[in-house]
């Protein structure tokens, strides 16, 4: 865990945005930290700052230069990136419903077999991770979700898609996956979830946070097609854990 | 009621304001006008606020009808031909269009996009503080898509104020400034220093979301992926191709391609008013001038009202106000010739 220690690198993205970095590869350790950091700027205002984007590794910090300058803003970066990582107390935890293979999701025979296992096993796998809102990002909506077993890495496919569902749950490398609107992927499409990450007219408009937590449970064609017209009306039908 | 009638338009032609800014930690793209000075400065003609909502007017031509009354605007950036009703009018000028008569607008010259801006500004039901269009997430307002011809605008009666024109600096042509990274360090020395030395041209394949530069290769030290993080207007992506993208107003929140360097927030504007096919070059600058240069901009935008003047003939500014727009104002903003302090 040492390399959790060691001080963000602060990049430049331009005169208005810095990069903290705490690391260059998918890291859990490091995912933990941005989140914290993001935490402590929500907790504590910078003045000057204007937005914060966590990522898995990095938190994108942008400002207005006119109010605060690269060199302080990154001290006061630094310093409250020593603050170690430590659980937030606010985080969800969301039971999120899918409707696993078949025209939900059409990938998931070819999963099966290139993992040399069976669909049931594939779905029993998924169900029983424990996952964590690592970013969101993309497009609105689109939630990447660390905590996928080993078992279930699956490098991206060769020729993205042009046009996938949404509510799609996929896979993509070490990686599993919330996309809310139609739109192109390059994952490996498993199910749907009638839940809408984002949806206008609904309060809240984006449901997930970076840092909550996630299951996922198994529903039927016919359940799916109740609760998509549910969550249509603005309903969550994800289930809102009391932990 | 009052309001103006798109009567027609070319594609890339949206309402477009400062922007949709606070959610990009949830994948929601900030939008707004690619070109803010411009944005401001027909703002500003009218006595809007410098980013209320506007028309942002792409390469081909439009025309507009005041009905039920007659619609005060003003229009900024790319140049072009126009006319209301025959009888020429200048750009960087407010005018009023009289009920029933049609302000038309040829094909952009020196620059991609022209700002229409509205007496009152362009009314709506903001979402997260924007009316600015983003067609994926269902945003904008009054339309959730680029204006279509026979799309109504909301407006005020015109309220007969007399007309203005404004001065704004002059295009000069200066390379597109940069600061490296944040993943410079994905790239040799070679690959950055091609970057600067080399003669870029913006493919006509670019749009909202990315403008694609046409040049030469840059190669990656490691390869052309890397795990996503956050991005910014004006970040500049290595894809797998080696030809460099430039992140606009539109781009997805994260991405997941080395970013060799970022331009300045004073040259985006500058950048996206670049036509396809005009060579132009990247200059590297260091932080402390980027950020002094950020602050020129920012006194530039708040100085406009005090570049405000009367047109006192019609006739005589007419001609001058032509020249002024055949240069264009792709401007440097923070040219300091042409810079003045706010009062």
């Amino acid at each position: 865990m040492e390399a959790t220690l060691r001080p963000p690198r602060l990049l430049p993205s331009g005169d208005s945005a810095i990069t903290v970095e705490f690391s260059q590869h998918i890291d859990d350790a490091a995912n933990q930290r941005v989140l914290a950091l993001d935490r402590a700027m929500t907790a504590a205002p910078i003045a000057g700052v204007t937005e914060t984007v966590p990522t898995y590794r990095s938190l994108l910090v942008h400002y207005d230069p006119c109010r605060i300058e690269f060199e302080s803003l990154s001290e006061k970066l630094l310093a409250l990136a020593k603050i170690p990582a430590s659980p937030n107390a606010r985080t969800k935890h969301w039971r999120v419903p899918v409707a696993y293979g078949g025209e939900n999701g059409i990938d998931l025979e070819d999963v099966a077999k290139t993992l040399n296992t069976t669909l049931e096993e594939i779905v029993a796998r998924h169900v029983a991770g424990d996952y964590r809102v690592a970013m969101i990002g993309f497009t609105p909506g689109w939630s990447y979700l660390s905590g996928l077993e080993k078992l279930l890495h699956m490098p991206r496919r060769q020729n993205p898609r042009i046009l996938t569902p949404p509510g799609t749950i996929s896979i993509g490398g070490v990686q599993t996956g919330i996309q809310c609107l139609a739109g192109p992927s390059g994952w490996h499409l498993i199910g749907r979830t009638p839940m809408r990450t984002y949806q206008l007219h609904r309060e809240p408009i984006f449901l997930l946070e970076p840092g909550d937590r996630i299951t996922f449970f198994a529903i039927d064609e016919k359940s799916f097609a109740e609760q998509d017209k549910a969550a249509e009306r603005g309903e969550l039908v994800a289930e809102l854990m009391s932990s | 009621m009052t309001r103006l009638i798109v009567t027609s338009i070319g594609p890339a032609s949206s309402v477009q304001d400062g922007g949709r800014h606070g959610a990009q930690r949830y994948g929601l793209t900030p939008s707004g006008a690619m070109d803010r000075l411009a944005l401001a400065a027909a703002n500003t003609l009218l006595d809007n606020t410098p980013f209320a909502a506007a028309v942002e007017i792409g390469p081909f031509g439009a025309a507009f009808t005041a009905r039920d009354g007659g619609v005060r605007v003003a229009l900024s950036g790319a140049a072009r031909s126009a006319d209301i009703a025959g009888r020429p009018v200048a750009f960087d000028s407010s005018m009023t269009i009289p009920e029933g008569e049609t302000l038309n607008l040829g094909f952009a010259k020196g620059g991609a996009f022209s700002y229409l801006a509205i007496e009152g500004g362009i009314t709506g039901d903001p979402m997260f503080g924007s009316l600015a269009v983003n067609a994926r997430a269902g945003l904008g307002s009054p339309y959730q898509r680029p204006l279509q011809a026979g799309d109504e605008l909301p407006a005020k009666a015109a309220s007969g104020a007399p007309e203005r024109r404004i001065e704004l600096p002059q295009a000069t042509g200066e390379p597109i400034r940069v600061l490296f990274g944040p993943q410079d360090d994905e790239f040799a020395d070679e690959a950055k220093q091609l970057f600067l030395a080399s003669e870029w041209k913006i493919s006509p394949t670019s749009d909202r979301m990315g403008y694609r530069l046409e040049g030469p290769v840059i190669k990656h030290l490691h390869g052309h992926n890397i795990v996503s993080d956050g991005t910014v207007d004006g970040s500049i992506q290595i894809p797998g191709n080696g030809t460099p993208i430039v992140l606009m107003p539109d781009r997805g929140t994260t991405g997941g391609y080395p970013k060799i360097a970022t331009v300045i927030s004073a040259d985006i504007g500058r950048l996206a008013q670049t036509t396809a096919g005009t060579g132009f070059r990247f200059k590297a600058i260091g932080m402390a001038e980027a950020q002094m240069e950020a602050k020129k901009f920012a006194q530039l935008l708040r100085s406009l009202p005090d570049r405000l003047r009367a047109i006192e003939s019609v006739e005589l500014n007419l001609e001058a106000l032509h020249d002024a727009n055949v240069a264009g104002h792709a401007v440097s903003a923070v040219d300091a010739e042409t810079w003045h302090p706010p009062v």
